[in-house]
Parts: C-alpha cells; structure tokens; sequence
C-alpha cells in the first residue's frame, strides 16, 4: 500500500518534474555522408555525456546532476537536408518544440543561416563543431556562441608542422573539396606556408567535386608535380577514398601528406594509411587529447558504452555540453539558484574559460563567443598491428588562432602578428 | 609528354568506369523508355553487397584472389534479389503511363531503396580495400597505377561488346530490338513483351550493380554513393544519345578524357567541364550524339 501511494504521489508530481527539465535541442547529421565520421559519433557522444551527467557521474567541477541539479532532456534531430530546412527546423525547436537551448551543427552553410535566426529568437545557440571563422568575424551575436576553434586553426597548425617536420620545404600541392570547405582550408593553408616559407612554390591546387569518389587523375597530377608537402582537408567517403586509392600507388611516400581531419579515419582505414602520413584532429582531441581527469573519464566511458573510440566531433560534442553546463550552473549560482534565463546563462559563457577532454577551452576571441585552443598534429605509424600517431607537435592556441578583433586573414596576412 | 600519356591512362580508367555504371541506364531507357533513377540504388546495393560480403570472405581467411569471383557474385545475388521484385510488384504497372511519371516513381523508389540501404547496413563505412593493392601495380610514364584497374576496363569492355554481340548476333537480342522499335506489334507477333521488360531491367540494374561492386575496392563504401554515379551515367548517356550503347561508350569516353585533360592541365575548370560539354553537345544536337530519327506514329 506505502508503495502504491508513492508511486502516485511520484506520478503526479511526473509532469512538473518534467517540466523542470533543461530540454536541449541537439542537431547533428543522422543520415547522409556527414553521418559516420561526424554526427552519429557526435550524437553518441551527446547520449554519453547526458546519461553520465544526469546520473550525477561528471568528473568536478560537473559533478552536479544535469545542469544545476535539473535532468537534461535531449530533442534530437537530423543535419540532413538543405539550408532553408534547417532553419525552418531550429524555428520548430525553439517554438514548438520550447527547448531551453540548442547545441548542434557541423555543417558551416548551416551555422552561419542559423546564427541570426537564433538572434531573432534570442535563443542561445552553442555550435559544437562547424569551422568557418566567418560567424564571428563578420557578425556579432548576443545568443550565439561556438565552444569549439576555427578550420583556420587547422591550417595554420598545418602549415606550422610542416615547416618543422620537414625543413627547407620548397613545394606544396593541395586537394580539396570544391565548395567552401575545402577552397577556406586551402587557402589559408597556402596563404599561411607562403607567410612562413615565403619561397615556397605552389605545384598543383586540385579541386575535385564533393563527394567525386574517383580520384585517379587527381593522385597522378599529384605525383607528376612532385611537391614536398601535399595538404588535404577532405573528409568522410572522399578522405577515406584518397586513402584507399593514393596508397597503392605510393602517394604518401613520395611527399610528406597532412590530411588536417585524418583523425576521424585513423580508427577505421587503420593499417591503409602508410607510415608517414599526417593526421590532423581539428583541435586536441583522440589521440592528440591531454591525459587529464575530463579525457578519463569521456574516452572510457565512451569506449565502454559504444565498444569504439570517439573521433575528434565526438570531443567537441562532449566540450559543448560541458560549457554550457558550466556557464548554467554560473548563472544559476548568480541568480541565487534561480533557474537562469538564457541572457544570464549567455553572459556566463561569454569570455569563459573551462577544462574539458581536450583540454582548456577559452572564450577569448569573437568578443568571448568563439573558443581557442592549442591544436597538435603527428604522423602515422603502424606498431604492434595498431595505427598510432608519433612526432607530435603541439601548438599553443595564441599560435594558431588570431587575436580578438582581426580576421582570420588579415591576421596570416600580417604574418601572424599579434595585436 | 609523360604527361599527355598519364592524361590518356587516367581518362581509360575513369571512362571504363563510367561505361560500366551508366551502359544498363542508356539499356533500361532504350528498351523500356524508363528513365531509370533507381539505377543509383542498384550501384550502391552492389558496393554495400561487395563490400559486405567481399569482407566476410576475407575476414575468413579464404583465398583472396576468389574475391573478384565473391564481387560478381555479390552483385548477382543483390540484383536477383532487389531488380525482379521491383519490376514485378511496381514498375509493371507502371508503363502505360507518361515518362515524367515512371521517372518521378523510380525517383521515389530511389530514396526508399536510401533508407532501405540504411536500415541494412547503418551509416557506418564498410570498406575492402585488399583486392585493390592485390594484383600489384604497373608503371606508366613514371607512375604507378593498381593492376586493378585494368579489371575496370576489362568489365567495361566484356559488358559493352557483350551486350552488342547479343543485341546483334543472338535470336534474344534481335527480338529485343523489335520490342525497342515497337513494343506492341511485337506483342501482336507472339513475344513476352513482359518478360523482355523484366530480364533489360534486371540485366541493366546488374551492371549498374556490378560497377557498384568492382568499386567498392577503391572507395569507402557509405550512404549517398548512388547520389554521384546517377549524375555522371546521366551526363555520359545524353551526350551520347539516350538509348545508344555506342553513344554511351562515346558519352564515356568523351567525359573520362576531357575529365583527365582538365585535372592535368586545368584543374580549377575540372567541376564544371563535364557539364560544359553536355551542354555544347545538346545545344548543336538536342538529342545527343548517336540519337537515331524516330518514326512518326501516326
């Protein structure tokens, strides 16, 4: 009988529990060729990170249940589709769906079609992984903000190591993606080499269409032109391709090859990608990730849940949940315990500086809504039959990130100079 | 000229790779008048079923050179299962109706077969990449290229002068092309009209299945691969005249060296080039290079 009436007592209070919830819009690719190497890593990640922290297992400062004691409720939804319906989708969550808040996006078209909408709605928006500088830089956001760094980061850490791995580099080629990803990477990677090796000669820039899948011609203008250094920012199936095709035909041997997002197929090609080769993680995640207590405890509990180890989008998803987390509990802490709005949860997170798996993530550019980190790169070798990055280096973020208030390009422009 | 030679060996590759995929589409229209969206699917079935069960032979431990065999078999079993029950238990009571329409339901069915794939396989790559570096390489003009390539173009041209050969030389074949010229006094003349119709869109969805399969080696295996060859085959097929197995090989090759020349000498043109040249061709020859005068029917 005790039983029965705490099971109603418990029923009825259900829905004001409910109600207490902190409901978190995240959006991630769930379908299409984003999907395997970034959204369903990165949604893994989200269901990881929000069972570990509803159950009250966080490693401190996260040890609170939720956010401030309040259960986290995830909506998710799917990236696919076009820019125009992700926007529609975003207005659907914050108005019919009432979330509290949205962490989610990869795709850069769709941060920056987003960032304005959520301005509009003054809705605050934490973006966990896209790399375009360009929302910060050409606009200024009260809700909006982006715990992860910039591609320019990618590429200027990119140019950096291959001036200190291979010295005296008198030639570099590229391949990219035809579309803004792949033409920013490369521009910025270039532009960066011609700043630190101003003799350096360009050999070939190829350009192939997203998703081409067959890149023959490509490997063998590569090859003819010889170049010291190649740079690739291709990623999912095109990466994987690259691989799969320009190894046999011993691509990666003949010029030193910095594939800057390498990481996220480091745990599949495995033993298809040649000694030597250069892998990049968008920051200081998997294997470039610091021993700390975060990375205990995010690395083992995902690789104990999904038996497979989290790719670098997978580390950003975690660091965005723990940011806002923090900048939540901040504000509620301010607001004498108050559940906080979104304006005082923003004013927390703006300029903040927080420890995650990848280690320190600081608020410091983009007037304290867009995160700099250091950023490292290695090279591949094969031990014991299992793939492993050695001759890491290690960037400080002041190093590969510009300085608040300059342009990603004016700043490689200037030679890298600090304000 | 090490270069032009790099140029003709890239452009064989690739346009025997695209013959491959896009001679069962020019096929399908020739026979059936279906402009065949389904065919992406079909492609991506037999990479998934390559690589899927390409990679549990070898897993095994099997004998790795069977694995081409495992590959033609895989893309086999995929069709015979999908292509027959498709054509049975849909298109067939489809074809008294417009062109625009069976080509808005094969696109339908296209994103049902997506979702299809999905629910098989996830969103995870599958990948086998060991009968690629198997057979060794050989050298052209300084580079090295996978003696696996030259599998590619052997099935393009198996595929492409064996289908000719029964088109032309065989009773089946010439029975065909009085059903292509006129379905219904064939059938006023005693032949399965029906049956035609269903063994052209099996046999053209097994080669769109079997480029899907002996791809697989080179690529990472994942949702959306049928996306990209649907574009291209359509491409190679309209220039070369929807319907015509020579203008399907022409359509290939054109597209395969003009390709190689653009990413050798211009690569930033290399995206818009092929496209460039369906243009040209439809703008002085509307119906593609090998089209062939209709006669009037009434």
């Amino acid at each position: 009988m005790k039983k029965l009436v705490v099971a109603l007592v418990a029923a009825a209070l259900a829905p004001v529990a409910a109600a207490q919830n902190v409901k978190i819009g995240v959006v991630t690719f769930l379908s299409g060729p984003a999907a395997a190497p970034f959204g369903v890593p990165a949604k893994n990640a989200a269901e990881f990170v929000v069972e570990a922290l509803n159950a009250g297992k966080g490693p401190a400062p996260y040890t609170k249940r939720g956010f401030g004691g309040a259960a986290i409720e995830v909506v998710m939804l799917d990236e696919a589709g076009s820019t125009t319906t992700q926007v529609t989708e975003f207005r659907n969550l914050v108005q019919r769906a009432n979330v509290d808040l949205v962490i989610g996006y990869v795709s850069s078209g769709n941060c920056l079609a987003i960032a304005p909408v959520a301005e509009e709605l003054k809705k605050l928006v934490n973006f966990f992984d896209c790399g375009t500088p360009r929302i910060f830089e050409d606009g200024s956001y009260e809700y909006v903000f982006r715990t992860s760094p910039t591609a320019t980061m990618d590429s200027v850490g990119a140019a950096l190591y291959v001036k200190d791995a291979k010295p005296g580099v008198k030639s570099i080629a590229g391949i990219n993606q035809n579309y803004a990803w792949g033409q920013d990477s490369w521009g910025d990677f270039e532009l960066a080499m011609k700043m630190l090796v101003p003799s350096v000669e360009t050999k070939t820039s190829q350009m192939p269409k997203l998703f081409a899948g067959q890149y023959n011609a490509e490997i063998s203008a590569l090859m003819s032109a010889k170049p010291d250094v190649i740079h690739s920012s291709f990623w999912n199936g095109d990466l994987e391709a690259l691989i799969l095709q320009g190894g046999p035909r011993g691509l990666m041997k003949q010029s030193l090859t910095i594939l800057t997002t390498g990481e996220t197929a480091m745990h599949k090609l495995g033993a298809q990608i040649p000694d030597g080769t250069v892998l990049g993680a968008r920051g200081p995640f998997g294997p470039y990730a610091p021993n700390n207590a975060y990375n205990k405890w995010f690395h083992g509990g995902y690789v104990g849940k999904y038996k497979e180890e989290p790719n670098y989008a997978s580390y950003q998803m975690a660091q965005a949940f723990l940011g806002v987390k923090l900048a939540w509990e901040k504000a509620q802490d301010a607001s004498g315990g108050k559940r906080p709005t979104n304006e005082q949860v923003a004013a927390a997170l703006k300029g903040s500086t927080f420890e995650g798996p990848g280690g320190t993530v600081r608020m410091a550019i983009g007037k304290g809504h867009q995160a700099i980190m250091e950023t490292a790169y290695g090279q591949t070798r094969m031990a014991g039959g299992k793939l492993t990055v050695v001759n890491v280096k290690r960037y400080p973020a002041e190093q590969v990130n510009p300085p608040e208030g300059v342009k990603s390009s004016d700043w490689i422009k200037s030679g890298f100079k600090a304000k | 000229m090490n270069q032009l030679l790099s140029v003709g060996v890239d452009g064989v590759i690739y346009s025997a790779w695209l013959f491959t995929a896009a001679l069962g589409l020019t096929l399908i229209y020739g026979v059936m008048k279906i402009v065949n969206v389904t065919h992406g699917s079909f492609y991506a079935l037999g990479a998934y079923a390559g690589a899927s069960i390409t990679g549990a032979w070898l897993a095994r431990g099997y004998p790795p050179m069977l694995s081409y065999a495992v590959l033609l078999g895989s893309a086999l079993l995929v069709t015979l299962v999908v292509a027959p029950l498709i054509e049975r238990a849909i298109l067939r009571f489809m074809y008294a109706k417009d062109e625009v329409v069976i080509l808005l339901i094969t696109y339908a069915l296209f994103l049902i077969l997506e979702d299809v794939i999905k629910l098989v396989w996830g969103v995870n790559p599958y990948f086998i990449a060991e009968p690629y570096a198997l057979l060794g390489s050989f050298s052209v003009a300084g580079l090295a290229y996978p003696t696996y390539n030259l599998i590619l173009v052997a099935l393009a041209l198996v595929a492409g002068l064996g289908l000719a050969w029964i088109l032309h030389s065989t009773r089946v074949g010439k029975l065909l092309l009085a059903v292509i010229h006129d379905p219904e006094i064939s059938r006023a003349m005693g032949i399965n009209v029906d049956r035609y119709y269903l063994v052209t869109f099996t046999f053209g969805s097994l080669l769109a299945a079997l480029a899907g399969a002996y791809t697989a080696p080179t690529v990472s295996v994942v949702p959306g691969l049928g996306v990209e060859i649907i574009v291209l085959s359509f491409a190679v097929v309209v220039i070369g005249g929807l319907g015509s197995l020579p203008g399907a090989a022409l359509g290939a090759v054109i597209v395969g060296v003009v390709r190689s020349l653009s990413v050798h000498y211009m690569p930033q043109v290399e995206l818009f080039v092929i496209y460039f040249v369906m243009a040209m061709v439809l703008a002085f020859r509307p119906r593609g290079l090998f089209s062939l005068a209709e006669p009037r029917r009434i």
